[in-house]
This record gives C-alpha cells, sequence and structure tokens, in this order.
C-alpha cells in the first residue's frame, strides 16, 4: 500500500481547526486557547505545538527558518526542516530577512523581527501557576479571576531564599496587561524582545494541548517587584570569540586545549552573517 | 455619626444545609428535624435563619457546642462554604450596600484578600505549610496588590515579631514549627492588611493549656491595638468569657440567646445556656 | 567565499538513521509484515488499542518497522491516524450484538447463554514451550486438520450473536442502579481538547487509548491500596462488533446502512458494592459498575479500565487514582514517552540561563552586595 500525505501533513480540516485557535490565540493576547493536539510523526515534547502550528499556517509562498537552541543545524531543528520540507516542498531558510516564519525553540534570534513575521516558539510547560496550583481546572479558575498571587509567591520566596529571583528560563510575564504567561524556556535575556514585537508571536503546546499568542505591538512585561526589578542573564565584559559580538545571548564553552572557558554566539546563523560582514 | 451606628458586618436569615431537603423537613419549620438533621431525607440544616451584627473593635463570640453549626457560619462568611440563602454586608465593601454572599468569585476573592483575616482551627488550611513563613504573610499582601519585597518583609517580621515568632525562624516553613507557633503565624497572615474584621474559628482547641493562655493574651492585646472588629467561634465559654464583649450561643444551626457577655453568663435564659454556664462553674 | 555553517546536524541524522536500518537488518532476515500479522496477534492488538486505530495490517507494518517496539509502533500509527480526514461516522454500536469468542463472569456460576471460556492464556501453565523452537510448517498444517477434524460439527446450540448481558439480570432484581441511556453526542477527544471536569466519553476515551502498562497500574493500585474497592467482573466478554455506517445520501434509516466490516473488541463489565442512602435513614447496598471497552483481545487493560472507570465516576480527593487530572493526563504512550524522552534534546541555552541564576545566587549567598550586572529589564 502506497499513501500520500496531504500538504502540511494534515488534513484541511485538522488545519482549519488548529488555525481557528490560533485565532481566538490572537484575540486574546497571553490566554492559553485549548486545542485538540494531533499525534505527530515526531515526539511529544520535541515541538510538536510548535509543528502544528507551522503546519497549519505555512502556505506554498512561504518560507521557513527552523531554530532549536539558537542554531539552524541542531540535530531537532534539522529534523524538523525536513518534515516541513518532505510534506511541504516549500524552501527553508537560514537567514533571517528572508523567513516568513520562524518556528523556534528556546530561543527569540537575535536578528529583530520584522512585520509581517511569524514566530512559533515550542512550549513544554505553558501553565505559569503550575508549580503552585497542580490542578488545571483550579489554574483555570486562577486565570479567569486574574488571581495571580501563586506566581508572584514563587518570586517572594526565591528572593527570600536565595537573595534574588532565581528563575532560569521561562521568566513569567504578563501580557497586554491581564495574562500572566510562560514566554517558553527563552533566556530571561529574550524576554524583552517579546514586548511590542512588530511579528506575530505564536506559543504552541502539542503535548499540554494549548495555543497562545503575543499579537504585534503587544505590551509584554517581565514580572518583577518594584524593589527587585528583572534581570536578564549576564555577559558583561564578554563576547563572542568567533565574531567579537557584545550584548547577544553566548554559549559558555570550554576550551578544550586550554580547560580556559570560551565564549561564542548561541544564535548560529546571527554569527555566521557578521562574520560574512553582511551584519 | 452614621459610620459610627454601621455595623462592620452585618448577617441576616443566613442559611446553610447539606443535602436537598425533602417534603417532610422543608414544610414542618424544623419540626421533624431530629437536631438539626432530616430522618428522612438526610438533609442537614447546618445554620438556620442566622441574623446578628458585629460592631466597629467589638468581639463577638459564638459558643455552641461541636455540630451545632458555629463553624460553617465561619466557613460561609468567609466564603469556603456557598450558603444556601440569606444575605451579608460589609460596611467596607460597596459602602455595605451588596450582599457580598452573591458578588462572583473574583470580588469574594477581593474581599476575602482585603477585608478579612481568618485564623482557622486546623493551621493546613490557613497556611501554606511548605512555603515559608515570611512567604505566608506575603501571600496576602502580595493578593492585595503588594509589589514591593522589602515593604513586605519589613511588615511581615513585624507581624511575626508581634506574635513572637523569633526572627531568625521566619524564613522557616510553618511545618516544622509547633501547633501553637503556627496558630500565631496564622494569626500574623490574618492581620497582615490591617482587615477591619477577623474571624476566629476555634483558633486555641487542641493547644495545651499554657500555650491557649498565650495565644489568648495574643489576640486580646492585639485587638485592643488595633482595635479591630473580632468574630470568635468556640464551644469553651471560658475562652468566649474570656475575650468576647457580646456573646451569641448557638444550638442545632440556631441562635438560642444573645447579649452581652457577661450577662448571659450571670443570668442565662435558654436551658442550653444555663448548661452552659453550669459545666464552666463545676 | 564567505565563512559556511557547520552542516553537522544533518549528516548526523542522516547516518543516525542509516544506523538504525541497519540494526533492523543486520541478521539478514526480517519478519515480514504476513508474519507479524500471524504471530503476533497479542501485540498487535495492544498496538491497535494504544493507537485507537483498528487496522491489523497498518499496526504489523508498524510494528515491523518499529522492531517490535509497541511504543514506537502506537506512535508511527497515531501519527498516521492524524493525517485521516473524518469521513463517515458509525452508526452506534451495542455490545449486545457481539459475536462472541469469549465469555465470562465471575459473579455467576449459570449465567443465561453459559460461560464460555474460549482462547485464554488463563489456564495455561507458564511453562516455555521448547518445542516451538522446531515447530514446522507440517506440525502446523496437521494440527489445524486435526482441529478442523475434530470441531467440524458445531454441535454448540448457544446463539453466540445475542449472548444476554448479565447485568441485564442484575437490573430487573433492582440490584443495579438503573440509569437511562445517555445519547448524548460524545465529546471527541481528537477533535476538541480535553477540559476538566471531563465529561464520562471523554474519560472513557482516554483510557481506551491508554498504554496498557499504565493502565493496568494505576488500576491495580485503586484495587490494591488507593480506594480500597472490591469489584467483581460482571461479565467480560471478547468477539467481533459489527459496525454500520449510515448511508451518506439517505439519512438514517437503519436498513439502508452499509455494514463495513467488524472489529474485534474486550468488554468488560464490574461490580462496585457501594451504599446508597435511601429515604428515613435507610441504608442499602447497591451495585455501582466500572466500564472498560478496548480494542483486540486486551483483558487486563480492558478490567484495569472499568476500575479506573469507576474511580473516577466516584471521585475522591484522597486517591490519586480517583483524581480524573492524575489518571487522564499521564496514561497516554504518545505523551508519556514523548516528554520523557525529550529529555534528550539539547538544553544548552536554558542550562546557560539556569547557571546564571546559580552563579549570582551564590553572590548574594556570600553576603556580597548584589551586583547588578544583568541587564536591567525597563
Amino acid at each position: 500500500m502506497k499513501i500520500e500525505y496531504n500538504f502540511a501533513f494534515f488534513d484541511e480540516g485538522s488545519k482549519r481547526e488548529i488555525r481557528r485557535a490560533t485565532l481566538k490565540a490572537i484575540a486574546i493576547p497571553g490566554y492559553q486557547v485549548p486545542f485538540a493536539s494531533r499525534e505527530m510523526p515526531i515526539a511529544r515534547g520535541w515541538g510538536t505545538g510548535g509543528l502544528q502550528l507551522t503546519l497549519s499556517l505555512v502556505g506554498k509562498e512561504d518560507v521557513i527558518k527552523v531554530i532549536d537552541q539558537g542554531s539552524d543545524e541542531s540535530v531537532n531543528a534539522v529534523n524538523i526542516k525536513k518534515l516541513i520540507t518532505a510534506t511541504t516542498g516549500i524552501n527553508v531558510t537560514e537567514a533571517m530577512e528572508e523567513a516568513t516564519i520562524i518556528q523556534s525553540r528556546h530561543r527569540i534570534p537575535e536578528v529583530p523581527l520584522r512585520e509581517g513575521q511569524i514566530l512559533v516558539l515550542q512550549v513544554p510547560l505553558p501553565e505559569p501557576l503550575r508549580y503552585y496550583e497542580p490542578s488545571e481546572y483550579e489554574t483555570k479558575k486562577l486565570h479567569g479571576e486574574k488571581e495571580y498571587s501563586g506566581v508572584w509567591l514563587m518570586l517572594f520566596e526565591q528572593i527570600m531564599s536565595y537573595g534574588n529571583m532565581s528563575t532560569g528560563a521561562d521568566h513569567p510575564v504578563m501580557v497586554h496587561d491581564r495574562y500572566v504567561m510562560a514566554p517558553s524556556p527563552i533566556p530571561r535575556f529574550d524576554n524583552p524582545r517579546l514586548n511590542c514585537s512588530k511579528a506575530l508571536i505564536l506559543f504552541g503546546a502539542g503535548r499540554e494541548k494549548k495555543v497562545y499568542a503575543v499579537p504585534p505591538h503587544t505590551g509584554v512585561i517581565s514580572l518583577a517587584f518594584e524593589d527587585f526589578p528583572f534581570q536578564t542573564e549576564s555577559f558583561r565584559n564578554k563576547s563572542c570569540r568567533l565574531c567579537g559580538a557584545k550584548g547577544v545571548y553566548l554559549d559558555e564553552i570550554e576550551d578544550q586545549a586550554t580547560g580556559k572557558t570560551i565564549y561564542q554566539c548561541n544564535d548560529t546563523s546571527f554569527c555566521m552573517s557578521r562574520l560574512n560582514g553582511k551584519i | 455619626m452614621k459610620d459610627f451606628e454601621q455595623p462592620v458586618l452585618r448577617v441576616s436569615h443566613l442559611n446553610k444545609q447539606y443535602g436537598k431537603g425533602c417534603a417532610s423537613c422543608r414544610d414542618a419549620g424544623g419540626m421533624v428535624l431530629n437536631k438539626n438533621f432530616c430522618p428522612v431525607c438526610a438533609t442537614v440544616y447546618a445554620c438556620r435563619d442566622i441574623t446578628f451584627e458585629v460592631y466597629a473593635g467589638e468581639i463577638l463570640g459564638v459558643v455552641g457546642e461541636s455540630g451545632s453549626g458555629k463553624s460553617t457560619l465561619m466557613q460561609c462568611l468567609y466564603f469556603d462554604q456557598k450558603v444556601s440563602g440569606g444575605e451579608a454586608y460589609i460596611s467596607s465593601y460597596k459602602s455595605g450596600r451588596e450582599n457580598i454572599f452573591t458578588e462572583s468569585s473574583q470580588q469574594k476573592r477581593y474581599i476575602r484578600n482585603r477585608m478579612m483575616g481568618k485564623v482557622y482551627q486546623n493551621p493546613v488550611l490557613g497556611l501554606k505549610m511548605d512555603f515559608s513563613s515570611i512567604g505566608n504573610i506575603a501571600e496576602k499582601l502580595i493578593a492585595a496588590g503588594n509589589r514591593n519585597v522589602r515593604e513586605m518583609e519589613a511588615r511581615g517580621k513585624e507581624l511575626l515579631e508581634h506574635v513572637n515568632i523569633p526572627v531568625y525562624r521566619i524564613k522557616e516553613a510553618p511545618r516544622n514549627f509547633s501547633g501553637g507557633m503556627q496558630q500565631r503565624v496564622q494569626i500574623a497572615k490574618a492581620l497582615s492588611n490591617n482587615p477591619p474584621l477577623l474571624l476566629l474559628d476555634e483558633v486555641t482547641t487542641g493547644l495545651d493549656l499554657s500555650v491557649q493562655a498565650s495565644v489568648l493574651d495574643l489576640i486580646k492585646q492585639i485587638q485592643r491595638r488595633l482595635k479591630i472588629s473580632v468574630l470568635i467561634v468556640s464551644h469553651d465559654l471560658g475562652v468566649i468569657r474570656m475575650l468576647a464583649d457580646r456573646t451569641i450561643v448557638i444550638l442545632d444551626g440556631r441562635i438560642v440567646e444573645q447579649g452581652l457577655t457577661d450577662q448571659i453568663l450571670e443570668d442565662p435564659q435558654h436551658g442550653y445556656t444555663q448548661q452552659l454556664v453550669q459545666s464552666l462553674l463545676v | 567565499m564567505g565563512y559556511v555553517a557547520v552542516k553537522g546536524g544533518t549528516l548526523a541524522i542522516e547516518e543516525s538513521i542509516k544506523r538504525l536500518k541497519y540494526e533492523r537488518l543486520k541478521k539478514g532476515d526480517v519478519l515480514d509484515v504476513h508474519g507479524i500479522e500471524c504471530g503476533m496477534r497479542c501485540l498487535i492488538d495492544q498496538v491497535m488499542s494504544e493507537s485507537s486505530l483498528y487496522s491489523e495490517t497498518l499496526a504489523a507494518i508498524s510494528i515491523k518497522q518499529a522492531e517490535g517496539s509497541p511504543e514506537e509502533a502506537v506512535f508511527l500509527m497515531r501519527a498516521y491516524r492524524s493525517t485521516l480526514p473524518r469521513k463517515h461516522y458509525s452508526r452506534t454500536v451495542h455490545p449486545d450484538d457481539m459475536l462472541a469468542e469469549r465469555r465470562i463472569s465471575a459473579s455467576f456460576k449459570d449465567i443465561p447463554g453459559g460461560q464460555i471460556l474460549g482462547a485464554t492464556c488463563d489456564y495455561t501453565h507458564r511453562l516455555i514451550d521448547f518445542e516451538l523452537n522446531n515447530e514446522t510448517e507440517g506440525d502446523i498444517s496437521n494440527w489445524l486438520h486435526n482441529f478442523a477434524r475434530d470441531n467440524g460439527i458445531n454441535s454448540c446450540a448457544t446463539d453466540l450473536a445475542n449472548l444476554p448481558k448479565i447485568l441485564d439480570y442484575l437490573r430487573r432484581e433492582g440490584l443495579l442502579q438503573d440509569c437511562e441511556n445517555n445519547d448524548r453526542e460524545p465529546d471527541d477527544i481528537t477533535r476538541e481538547s480535553v477540559k476538566f471536569p471531563t465529561s464520562r466519553s471523554e474519560r472513557l476515551q482516554i483510557l481506551t487509548r491508554g498504554q496498557t502498562g499504565a493502565v493496568t497500574s494505576l488500576g491495580y493500585a485503586a484495587l490494591r491500596g488507593y480506594g480500597a474497592l472490591h469489584p467483581t467482573v460482571g461479565e467480560l466478554r471478547v468477539g467481533h462488533l459489527p459496525l454500520y455506517v449510515d448511508n451518506p445520501f439517505d439519512g438514517e434509516d437503519e436498513d439502508d446502512a452499509y455494514y463495513i466490516g467488524g472489529i474485534k473488541v474486550t468488554e468488560v463489565e464490574t461490580l462496585f458494592p457501594a451504599p446508597v442512602q435511601k429515604e428515613n435513614g435507610v441504608k442499602e447496598i447497591e451495585f455501582g459498575i466500572g466500564y472498560g471497552i478496548c480494542y483486540g483481545q486486551n483483558e487486563t487493560k480492558a478490567i484495569a479500565m472499568s476500575i479506573l472507570d469507576h474511580c473516577l465516576e466516584t471521585g475522591s480527593p484522597e486517591y490519586p487514582t480517583h483524581n480524573e487530572e492524575f489518571v487522564l493526563l499521564h496514561i497516554d504512550s504518545v505523551e508519556a514517552t514523548g516528554f520523557i524522552s525529550h529529555l534528550k534534546l539539547p538544553h544548552y541555552v536554558t542550562f546557560q540561563s539556569k547557571l546564571d541564576s546559580v552563579r549570582k545566587s551564590k553572590k548574594s549567598g556570600r553576603g556580597k552586595d548584589m551586583e547588578s550586572d544583568g541587564e536591567l529589564n525597563p
């Protein structure tokens, strides 16, 4: 038996349903819209939420860029790209300016997003209140009532214990002064880029079956206390060993020869463009 | 002068029943009930037509045996339970013109976070046992909109000091504390937002006598200093005698007697109250 | 000639896939799909059940591709299932219409229609049959020949397609709480996201497609210590159910419906004695019910499903096995295996971010002034 898959893997009905959930998400910034997440040819937790969004949105004219942890060439990014091209035949790119849809795991690229682009972020745990309240039924009520004491309490407890907020990636944000949202595990460094973005930013959690969105030009504020401001990761006095970039998110690497710690751009295509003098 | 006359809390015709009720208990006006229990349909009438007021700066005691409905009354007032009927008004909420029982759950949360504090008999219900003590107090401040860590920390320290929790233990979780300490942390938490009304539900039950005395002392002190209104529920007339200005006696879900505490102790009218007072003298 | 990105990832994946294929083929001989269909009936049933896709052939191909790993095979089937449009819905299936191959009751010895043991491992001794190592085609055809000869005349008078349901007997006796038929359109969990609290139709769908091991383990937990349940299997049946779809042009006339084939299922109805409060303080014991149904012959899973159905129907804050979010959100094979295996993905960025926090906490832990060397958010 030989079976042909539909364009972009899903049947048209499924794609339409995902787009409907996405439209609702855009209409209510930061609100987690439940959707009937489909099983995908890649594993749950490996980007199925983002992939479903991408596949439901992609048209024949689109050009896609996929990155994982900042890298276009990471095995998971390659794997997702392979699936998208195999089922759609569309073009892939590494250049930000060429891409219409950018699917990313755990990073917002260094090159600023522009109007008309869509950034799709993969989300493992969409619920910012889960740590405080394990029940989905309860957290839904808390969102409904804008009752976010639990998130604040978590941050307060961190300050009491460690002298400062100790969130790593996935530092919670307030969207449009209404919903507290998990920005997906992007580093705190990327949080400010969500604020008033020119591009549409979509979040897909496949296993948890949620879609949410930050529409263009929407206010997104990282949660912080008056006297404990939000801080991004620090790379002060450090620069990329390859392109020399400063003020970008750096990977920490041990130089095997010298045993010293060296740094290089986490965003590989950004680094490459700089090396080639394009930026 | 109008403010002076308006009670801080006004409860009228509060009813709470567990079970649907049936033809025989609904219509007979409680005649067929065995205490507050309908033997036909097993409905429990926990609170029946409860009406009272709490005035500014007073301590109102509610005394009754266990199962009389006094804790249910407290749960209803703090929105832990939904009432079956009746109204309640808080003077500081919409000028005492809205029945708080019919407000949205969001508004109820608002009232709970800013206008009331409650101390439960069981600290597990009132505290997050695994969070720090200071975090427990901050939770209530955060819920009321505070976003300043140092301010909340200072307020928490002050309150915990008030209730005699040593400064070096304020970052510890209440789980590690003794029963008396846990109650004191609860009191501090309940007081954190300077609520006009404090609800105390059997706060000393289960503590040993010397600890009971110190907790009661603390409540008395705090009430004098902060001049807040307190509604205190206990099965122990001794506790009520020590604290309450006025007292309500509740039996099988109904108020059977009310008046100044001294008056009730000196000249109890209802047979049940007489029994209670007698047992206190023995 | 500028700098070029290292194409490590692409190459690595290609080589890894080659390597995987080599592992599958390296012994020079593989099971063909037909062989899997013939010899791995139980694995096929399990995979179809967990995939919620009934196709023995597709299950066999998936098992071949997955080299026998049920989690991978289910994964392949589910992903394929996602691409299938819904063209028809079957008419409601009535398990009374089952053509039974096996049907037992642990509640009554003599049941109308009789106990039918059918094919089961239950009474085999679990001794490895070393003869199977040398089983030849000749042995097989001889055995089949003899079997056909001995069973040539069907002397059984029972109408296997019309066995009465045992629970109907209890209903007539008034021992089982009567309930109305719920003819509401079921909520389709694959089309609409599950919201809590769930409907029973949602619960049953999630349970029936649950991972066999997970459903069994949680059912066992409810039985052993978390809920103190004492169920009795009222009836367990295995057999074929006929499926019909309405004539797409001619509406809902049953006579015009098309028979599209049959599916083999295991159906279990379990009884749980439970006190019921009646008028005037009288307490009676009646039976509550738990329902389990799975594709194929999956008896343990179906029984465990019926236990969990009952647990979730009654609910209890005390036991995780009675908590619908705990049970329903964690028993799906694709979700559980996917999220656990995602830990193999690189987490460089998140780890770097965590490192930053850890270092910061160490700094302030040493009593130094808070260094605000991170960029501040305006």
